[in-house]
């Protein structure tokens, strides 16, 4: 992939998430010369660590009209463009004995005039469509949420950005903004593997960075409030649920149940938590306790699933006290022209949001952009498919699939043609839980921007299966060996497991703890792995 | 709280308690063979989280297990790997069952209908011509010898010969004799009943016995076989409960099915009888270990015999029982082979797709019996016996009928009287 950069871009887009992701396909698209910068591995902030929920909507129907509207039209929207990474599950809104159910009324009320389908179903046809649903429940309403997968989204916007032309750079960090007379014209980078120091010049600066946009803004001078609000989940072991279980009353702590490929997650928590510990966020055990009650009235077995790993995400909600023009800024989508908010040009924030209008967020992004570019052409995202969603496989095709390449088309969708799969080295797995075979990591580091095992397990799934990278972690590792040394390959292994461990310590007991003691036994006493110093640090 | 409930339950799920660690894997006698079948953890624990996202996720290729249940006693961690994979076939398989599947999986039916014309049967399918023909229509490979069919089923036998002196015991045993004591080798069940006549029990049939079952769950009839699981539980609930007498069987799969595969498979619940469902050897030796009975062997009986290890007696941990039994018996000189499939797996290996990965998993253990240098082996499964006795040419008996043979039946009277 192309590290050299070009003298001149019209539009720098700071921040590897979804929200950066989109803006760059959207900017690309409508033919502007675009460079990404993202610090770490695209992903590596709030957009892989949610609940991978396609909401339709519902949950915000009664307090925020306005974001119900917003969900279910890009529900609708992603379901075309990004059906690979699109699960098609719809949703419950339950009930319980102790929920008060004439809020149900309200509640379907509101669904319809935002738009979105909510039907009233008996709670035995419920308990038929979803047989994990807690069976003490009194009402049920169906809605169209979805699953989708952040990883993929994120990934499938990158490649397409990349076929219009724009330029990609991970692991590239904005240290300070170059500005001059009042305008933003470029970044200064620093380019995290080797250190380098480089410069990269722009007619605009899209700060699309989450809740880190509120640093690069102190950077331009400008400033924008954020409630960084942490948002704690669990991941069990497999699928209990095949359809996303929320609970129907007003929105509160750790509600939905999500089915996220072979897994399903519970969450979330919300606590305020300051911009510096945003980098750093473990799970509590009150968390874990909260997560575990809570989900346990959506589905009873999940108190005797195994819990994989616990995880936490910020949100990037931003402040209503920020707008200087005093007027309230709901929870919704934030975009910022600092040219007429502060009177700094060439620099545009935007935030707010959710992963799942990161399209809509772009939009409205790359609308501002091209305004100021002096650039006419329209937005097509919404009607385009992405890249791995051209075209939906018929169930005879996937039939006639190997098992991996059936897990890989969840994936990569269309894709998964260019994985070889011929020779019985690349139809081997790497990953036995989620059957990620040498082909599709070829493939994956050949073409998704992969440096290490992280970005590797977002790309695939390697690791992210009940073993937690027991079994595949060095078989991955020896794979990545023949882009890179061995000696930083080793490194890279032992930082990759610590991270597994991580996410276990939370919930480490029963098979779980069990795990986790068969990987410590491999990698420390078996491979020595403990004696390989972890020289890189940061969030990752 | 709720982290505690947590803390203190094990996974409803037992295929979550699977730790990765491979080893059933390194068991598998398929996978050593056979690279095209996923292995027991792939097609087991890994492929049931799979299958729980969509039925697309199903592998005909599970058909490729052997049921063998060899994965589940080298699992440390206790998954019923071979249930899962079995279980998971039932659920998601669309295939559906041929003639040759049927015919092959109807032990009792065809066992029925070959009594009547066994001499005919027999010579017809031990003809060149027979076997060429069922190759090519029904797919039953033309290299198996099947067993030969008794004209006088053991039930028929036992009625007219046997019954009527049961009833001076005191102590009474019912026994589930199988197809193939009833069908194919009715010595087996006489010399079962001589057994325990001699060390004072009387033997009685249940009430109602059909074939276990075990090949029509192996050939994807499972209404049938749970009919079947149904009408033996009841009628084993009858013997047990009503009239206090523990059920014995000669044959380790049955015993097996009885126990194990109804409820697990079949959703058949028989707690309250399974601990007494028994291996005939088994209860012979608690016997024997209590000082409740006692066997006396002729002193002119030498023969060197070698056991092999049926995987559904390794899966129950019964071998230990057989082979201790066998070594009370002077006159013999005891070889134990290697733990390890045959290869035969019931109706598995007589399916001409499956012969040669049948003949490869069994070459190791084959090549053993005829370095062994042995009279005969020893083993208590019947389709072990043909694929041995086929295989290597060596004989193979039942441990029932070894100690039959070599028991002094009036002095072990006289020790139990």
């Amino acid at each position: 992939m192309d590290n050299e950069l070009k003298n001149h871009y019209d539009v720098i887009i700071i921040g590897g998430g979804i929200t950066g992701a989109g803006t760059a396909r959207d900017c690309a698209m409508r033919g502007l010369s675009v460079l990404l910068v993202e610090r770490y591995d695209f992903t590596n902030g709030a957009t892989g660590r949610n609940h991978g929920l396609l909401h339709s909507g519902a949950r915000y129907a009664v307090t925020d009209q306005e974001s119900a509207s917003e969900c279910i039209k890009e529900n609708m929207t992603l379901r075309k463009i990004a059906r690979h990474c699109v699960d098609e599950t719809d949703g419950l809104f339950i009930t319980l004995p102790e929920d008060d159910l004439n809020y149900q009324a309200t509640f379907v009320e509101a669904c319809h005039k935002a738009g979105i389908r909510a039907d009233i179903i008996d709670p035995e046809e419920a308990k038929i469509l979803e047989p994990a649903v807690n069976p003490t429940l009194t009402g049920a309403v169906r809605v169209p949420d979805a699953s989708i997968d952040p990883f993929r989204l994120t990934i499938a916007n990158v490649v397409d950005a990349r076929l219009h032309g724009a330029q990609m750079l991970t692991y590239h960090e904005v240290t300070s903004l170059i500005i001059n007379q009042g305008r933003v014209e470029g970044v200064k980078l620093r380019d995290n593997h080797t250190g380098e120091e480089k410069e990269a010049h722009a007619s605009l600066v899209i700060n699309a960075a989450g809740i880190w946009g509120t640093l690069i803004a102190k950077m331009a001078g400008v400033t924008v409030n954020m409630f960084p609000a942490k948002g704690a989940l669990l991941i069990f072991g497999h699928r209990v649920n095949n359809m996303v279980i929320n609970r129907c009353r007003k929105p509160a702590n750790a509600d939905i149940l999500v089915p996220d490929d072979t897994v399903c997650v519970i969450g979330t928590t919300s606590d305020r938590v300051p911009i510096e510990e945003c980098d750093h966020m473990p799970v509590t055990d009150e968390e874990v306790e909260v997560l575990i009650s809570e989900g346990e009235k959506l589905a009873p077995s999940l108190a005797t699933t195994r819990i994989l790993r616990a995880y936490a995400g910020v949100r990037p909600l931003v402040a209503s006290d920020n707008d200087p023009s005093g007027r309230s800024i709901s929870r919704g989508i934030v975009c910022l022209d600092h040219e007429t908010r502060d009177g700094l040009a060439g620099f545009i924030t935007i935030t707010g949001g959710k992963m799942m209008t990161y399209r809509m967020m772009a939009e409205v992004a790359t609308d501002l952009a091209c305004k100021k570019l002096n650039i006419d052409k329209h937005c097509e995202t919404a009607t385009t498919p992405l890249p791995g969603s051209e075209e939906k496989k018929s169930e005879e095709t996937l039939k006639t699939y190997s098992f991996a390449q059936k897990a890989a088309d969840g994936r990569h969708g269309t894709y998964t043609k260019e994985i070889k799969e011929d020779d019985i080295v690349d139809d081997a797995l790497v990953c036995e839980c989620e059957e990620v075979s040498v082909g599709e990591v070829k493939y994956a580091v050949d073409n998704l921007h992969v440096h290490n095992l992280l970005n590797l397990r977002r790309r695939t799934r390697v690791g992210m299966g009940t073993c937690q990278g027991e079994l595949c972690s060095c078989r991955a590792a020896n794979l990545l060996c023949q882009s890179e040394s061995a000696d930083k390959e080793a490194a890279d292994l032992a930082r990759f497991v610590d991270e597994r461990w991580k996410g276990m310590k939370p919930v480490a007991w029963g098979d779980t703890l069990n795990e986790a003691q068969l990987t410590a036994t491999i990698y420390e006493d078996l491979l020595g792995l403990d004696k390989v110093a972890s020289k890189e640090g940061g969030m990752e | 709280m709720a982290t505690k409930t947590q803390l203190e339950s094990k996974s409803v799920f037992n295929f979550e308690q699977c730790l990765k660690c491979s080893i059933c894997t390194v068991y598998c006698p398929v996978v050593a063979v056979n690279p095209t079948y996923p292995g027991p953890k792939q097609a087991g624990p890994d492929g049931e989280r799979y299958r729980l996202k969509g039925d697309i996720f199903f592998d005909e290729n599970l058909k490729k297990c052997l049921n063998c249940k060899r994965c589940e006693v080298a699992c440390p961690s206790n998954v019923n790997v071979g249930d899962i994979i079995q279980a998971a076939r039932i659920q998601y398989s669309t295939h559906k069952p041929g003639l040759r599947d049927r015919i092959l999986a109807s032990t009792d039916f065809v066992g029925t209908m070959a009594n009547r014309f066994a001499p005919i049967v027999n010579m017809t399918l031990a003809w060149g011509l027979t076997k060429s023909v069922m190759h090519g229509t029904l797919g039953v490979d033309k290299h198996r010898t099947f067993p030969a069919y008794s004209s006088k089923r053991f039930e028929t036998w036992f009625k007219r010969e046997a019954q009527a002196k049961q009833a001076q015991y005191s102590k009474q045993v019912s026994y589930f004799h199988g197809c193939y004591v009833n069908y194919n080798f009715p010595k087996l069940g006489q010399d079962f009943v001589k057994i325990m006549n001699a060390v004072g029990y009387g033997v009685q049939l249940l009430e109602k016995e059909r074939c276990c079952g075990v090949a029509k769950i192996a050939n994807g009839l499972y209404d049938q076989a749970r009919k079947h699981a149904n009408i033996n539980t009841s009628s084993i609930r009858k013997a047990v409960k009503e009239e206090g007498r523990p059920v014995l069987t000669t044959s380790s799969t049955c015993t097996f099915t009885l126990r194990d595969e109804y409820s697990h498979l079949l959703g058949v619940d028989n707690t309250d009888v399974r601990d007494s469902i028994t291996l005939a050897t088994r209860f012979l030796y608690q016997l024997i270990e209590k000082g409740e009975i006692k066997l006396a062997f002729r002193p002119d009986y030498k023969r060197r015999i070698a056991y092999h290890s049926a995987c559904h007696m390794e899966r129950m941990g019964w071998i230990i029982y057989s082979t201790e039994l066998l070594k009370m018996i002077p006159g013999i000189d005891f070889v134990m082979l290697e733990s390890m499939c045959c290869g035969i797996a019931g109706t598995y290996g007589f399916k001409k797709e499956n012969y040669p990965t049948s003949q490869k998993i069994g070459a190791p253990l084959f090549k053993q019996i005829k370095e062994a240098g042995v009279d005969c082996v020893a083993t208590d499964c019947e389709t072990c016996k043909w694929q041995i006795e086929m295989s290597t040419g060596v004989p193979v008996e039942n441990p029932i009928s070894i100690i039959a043979d070599a028991l002094d039946v009036e002095k072990t009277i006289a020790l139990n009287s």
